[in-house]
């Protein structure tokens, strides 16, 4: 008895032995040992693919580990059992939410909660617990919202309070800031500092540097599905974590001074009809050969009306829109390809590729009309658009088995040197890129930025969109802010900083 | 406890062995069926494969009855890949037996070679005009096609019933309610003596193959394939979603009007209300049974036929009804798509 309570104060309330999990031939953990200790926040911290989320899908029962065993406060966990994890106090917050949005914050929490027998809910009771939750941990939500009508930040928070309705004092959250702005993260930092100072422990599993040092006590990084090292977050910078992380050193390409050239794109007090709650209103905007210019702003505040605008997808209701001589009005997607735009899309799964299709079909998919693709007008030359994507798989190092590849098994960073081949390999006049960096790691943003780079000094003008204000001032010569589908122009890049852009974000004036 | 895990890739043998087993597996199951018709099991599948392909003649039966399956089957096969949801082939096989009747029945006579692929060019015509209002009501107003299509069968089949009834009924029917018949010219050839397998059964694998290669090799094909899988996708890449799919109800159409065609030329000689016994609504179970493969389709047609014509067969000297057919048919089909699913994992006992 005596022995078991010492060994419990030595070691952590979580514990893995040897991991290792296969999928076919990858083996996506492999001899995993990790130990969470009581009241600490554990970074998890690799690229895409390094086999964070695996690592915690095994320790909440979603997969079965191939090897290895996993301890809670000494006791072994049962494996493959989300309610033997969730019994344990483990709590996991999804990366995509799993919420009911037609239901309540409160019926999203006791939801499961509850025997399916009992004719009643005790909701009187189930509130009381609810709030003394929220009081003690200071997470604020009103329990009787519809989940629907929350912010993206007010539903992390209800997932946050249903795992600790449960009972988990073991937290783990999967890539929670992905979704956030920074006042939310912020929020979501003092949270968990906050729980953890009550003795609660959290596993937060990200690729984001700067947060990790921000808010972890250790962090074990991973690389290829093996840790690579498990360090104290006080020991460590920035720059030495990016190398753990990646295996070799990074460096973000930087920009270089070119001056300006024709104008290619031009918005003279444009105005377009709503989608999807989103229109554009009075926007004046003007794109030069060798030039970034970025868009900064809350998503949803027209942007990706903007995008669609200049990629021929959208048509002005007032205003004069040209785009590289042509007017916009009569643009459509294809035909603006072929006037010389390239396209990098917000969603590349949805709007990107075609998942189903192999890669060779989705390297071709903007130009299948023309030869030498296609012979006799309609009957595609395979033999053709295969060498051409051998050719750009080769050249813009796109990881897979080749060009008959199925597109939708490519991870994020590849699918998104898929669709940058596809776009920018014909030396496109405009660029439209909307959130090209979104979810890849440091490799591969490294690379999205490199490519962009070099399009911008062939002479390509080049709109990018993104909410990651750090991009933005990196790569932009000059950047205006969207707000409620109006345009900003900033200040010269000299003169700004994250802090001016954030109020400009949220409709302030800056002269 | 059993486990699913989603494989990467389904390897080749699987993906062709699971159907077929689950086939395997539905003829068992039904089985109890003949038991519980105090029928020996065996027998009675010995009986319905004799009739099914146990004689020259058994098999000639199945392959024209397999015949219009096999189109129908494509309607749907083609729709389908692009989620064009055309639950109408039935109604598109009528108007294609429409065409073939006006035409076919002494408005103009011309030599078997000229007339034989008129009547069938006609007869695709006319079942894919059939779909053109249900297409532009979905692409501009947003009604969902399963509906119209659907309940256009209906309004066919009224339409057939009132001109087989009224102007166009042969007087020499002898009251039965029935249009005159083909002229000899447009009649299909018999491929082999004193059987019922006609020129249609060639004419329905010959396309079969065309839809393979059109889906495969040219433009359409591939704009057809993505609209289906990724109509978003597919605009942003360029392709017009709504010409795709107005062109994709056409050929499926078409396809559809082509079974009708050879109905009326090949087997019947006439058009009546009894023409179809549901071939459209099949069609649908046979491109399902194929998953959607236009060379599968031949496969799945000539089974789904060899079911329905063994089954008629074994009923005549066993106990056990005819409709053991629509049985086993659904559970074989329940079973493939089942089989399709699961193939799509590996499955852990522990």
């Amino acid at each position: 008895m005596t022995l078991s309570l010492h060994q419990s104060s030595n070691s952590g309330v979580l514990e893995l032995f040897g991991i290792t999990k296969r999928f076919g031939n990858l083996v996506a953990n492999d001899h995993i040992d990790l130990s969470l200790a009581e009241g600490e926040v554990l970074a998890l911290l690799g690229e895409n693919g390094a086999g964070k989320t695996t690592l915690m899908n095994i320790v909440f029962g979603h997969y079965v580990a191939d090897a290895g065993r996993i301890e809670v406060r000494n006791k072994p966990l049962i494996a493959g059992s989300s309610e033997a994890a969730i019994n344990a106090g483990i709590g996991m917050v999804h990366q995509h939410f799993t919420l009911a949005d037609n239901l309540t914050v409160l019926e999203n929490i006791t939801l499961g909660r509850e025997s399916l027998w009992s004719l009643r809910q005790k909701t009187s009771a189930s509130r009381r617990k609810l709030l003394q939750i929220s009081d003690k941990f200071g997470i604020r939500v009103n329990p009787d919202a519809i989940v629907g009508k929350l912010t993206i930040g007010e539903k992390q928070r209800v997932e946050i309070l249903k795992a600790l309705y449960a009972d988990a004092h073991i937290l783990i959250l999967d890539e929670p800031t992905a979704v956030l702005t920074p006042q939310e993260v912020d929020g979501l930092f003092s949270t968990l500092r906050k729980l953890v100072k009550q003795g609660r422990s959290a596993v937060l599993i990200s690729h984001k540097l700067e947060e990790i040092i921000r808010v972890s006590d250790r962090i074990a990084v991973l690389r290829r599905g093996k840790l690579v090292g498990t360090l104290p977050t006080s020991s460590i910078n920035r720059d030495q974590l990016a190398e753990m992380m990646v295996g070799h050193e990074v460096v973000r390409p930087q920009s270089e001074p070119l001056p300006a050239g024709d104008i290619v794109l031009k918005l003279d007090r444009v105005s377009t009809r709503g989608t999807k709650g989103q229109s554009l209103s009075d926007i004046t905007l003007e794109v030069c050969q060798h030039e970034i210019v970025g868009v900064a702003g809350v998503a949803g505040n027209g942007q990706d009306v903007l995008a669609d605008l200049v990629s021929g997808s959208c048509i002005p209701t007032a205003g004069e829109a040209q785009l590289l001589g042509h007017p916009i009005a009569q643009l459509n997607p294809r035909s603006a390809v072929d006037a010389g735009v390239g396209r990098i899309p917000e969603d590349r799964h949805r709007k990107g590729v075609i998942g189903e299709m192999t890669v060779w079909e989705n390297l071709v998919s903007e130009n299948l009309r023309k030869p030498p693709f296609v012979r006799y007008k309609y009957v595609l030359n395979q033999k053709a658009a295969r060498n051409y994507a051998r050719t750009l798989i080769e050249q813009f190092d796109i990881r897979c088995s080749g060009p008959m590849a199925e597109t939708r098994l490519l991870s994020g960073g590849n699918m998104q040197k898929l669709i940058l081949a596809r776009g920018l390999s014909r030396n496109p006049e405009f660029i439209v890129a909307n959130q090209p960096s979104r979810g890849l790691d440091e490799g591969a943003i490294a690379y999205v930025h490199h490519q962009l780079l070099e399009a911008r000094r062939l002479g390509a003008g080049i709109l990018l969109i993104s909410e990651d204000l750090d991009e933005l001032l990196t790569l932009s010569d000059r950047i205006v802010v969207m707000f409620q589908g109006q345009l900003q122009h900033a200040p010269a890049i000299a003169d700004l900083n994250i802090t001016s852009i954030g109020l400009m974000m949220s409709g302030q004036k800056i002269a | 406890m059993i486990r699913f895990e989603p494989r990467e890739k389904v390897p080749v043998w699987l993906a062709g062995g699971a159907p077929l087993l689950a086939i395997a597996a539905g003829l068992l199951l039904c089985s109890t069926l003949i038991m519980w018709a105090n029928e020996p099991v065996l027998q009675a599948y010995g009986l319905l494969f004799k009739g099914a392909l146990g004689s020259k003649f058994a098999i000639t039966e199945t392959l024209t009855r397999a015949t219009p399956l096999i189109l129908t089957g494509l309607a749907a096969a083609v729709a389908f890949r692009a989620k064009f949801w055309n639950i109408g082939a039935e109604g598109q096989f009528y108007f294609g037996a429409l065409a073939v009747t006006w035409i076919g029945t002494g408005l103009f006579s011309l030599p078997p070679i000229l007339m034989i692929p008129i009547l069938f060019f006609a007869g695709a015509v006319a079942g894919g005009a059939l779909l053109y209002v249900p297409v532009m009501l979905k692409t501009h107003l947003k009604v969902d096609e399963v509906v119209t299509t659907l309940l256009l069968n209906f309004i066919v089949l009224l339409f057939v019933s009132y001109l087989i009834e009224g102007p166009w009924k042969d007087p020499m029917s002898l009251g039965w309610p029935q249009a005159a018949p083909v002229i000899d010219e447009g009649v299909l050839p018999k491929l082999i003596d004193r059987t019922r397998l006609h020129l249609g059964f060639v004419i329905a694998v010959g396309t079969a193959v065309a839809v393979w290669l059109f889906m495969k090799m040219t433009v359409w094909g591939y704009e057809i394939r993505a609209v289906g899988y990724n109509a978003e996708g597919a605009a942003f890449a360029g392709i017009s979603v709504n010409a795709t799919v107005l062109r994709t109800a056409i050929i499926s159409g078409g396809l559809a009007g082509l079974a009708g065609v050879s109905e009326v030329a090949g087997l019947k000689g006439y058009l009546t209300l009894d023409l179809s016994p549901g071939f459209g609504y099949a069609g649908i179970a046979v491109a399902m049974l194929a998953q959607l493969h236009p060379l599968g389709v031949i496969a799945s047609a000539i089974f789904l036929s060899a079911i329905f014509v063994g089954a008629d067969s074994m009923s005549r000297s066993t106990d056990v009804p005819s409709y053991i057919a629509d049985v086993v048919t659904a559970v074989c089909l329940l079973l493939v798509l089942l089989s399709v699913m699961v193939a799509k994992f590996r499955i852990r006992v522990r």
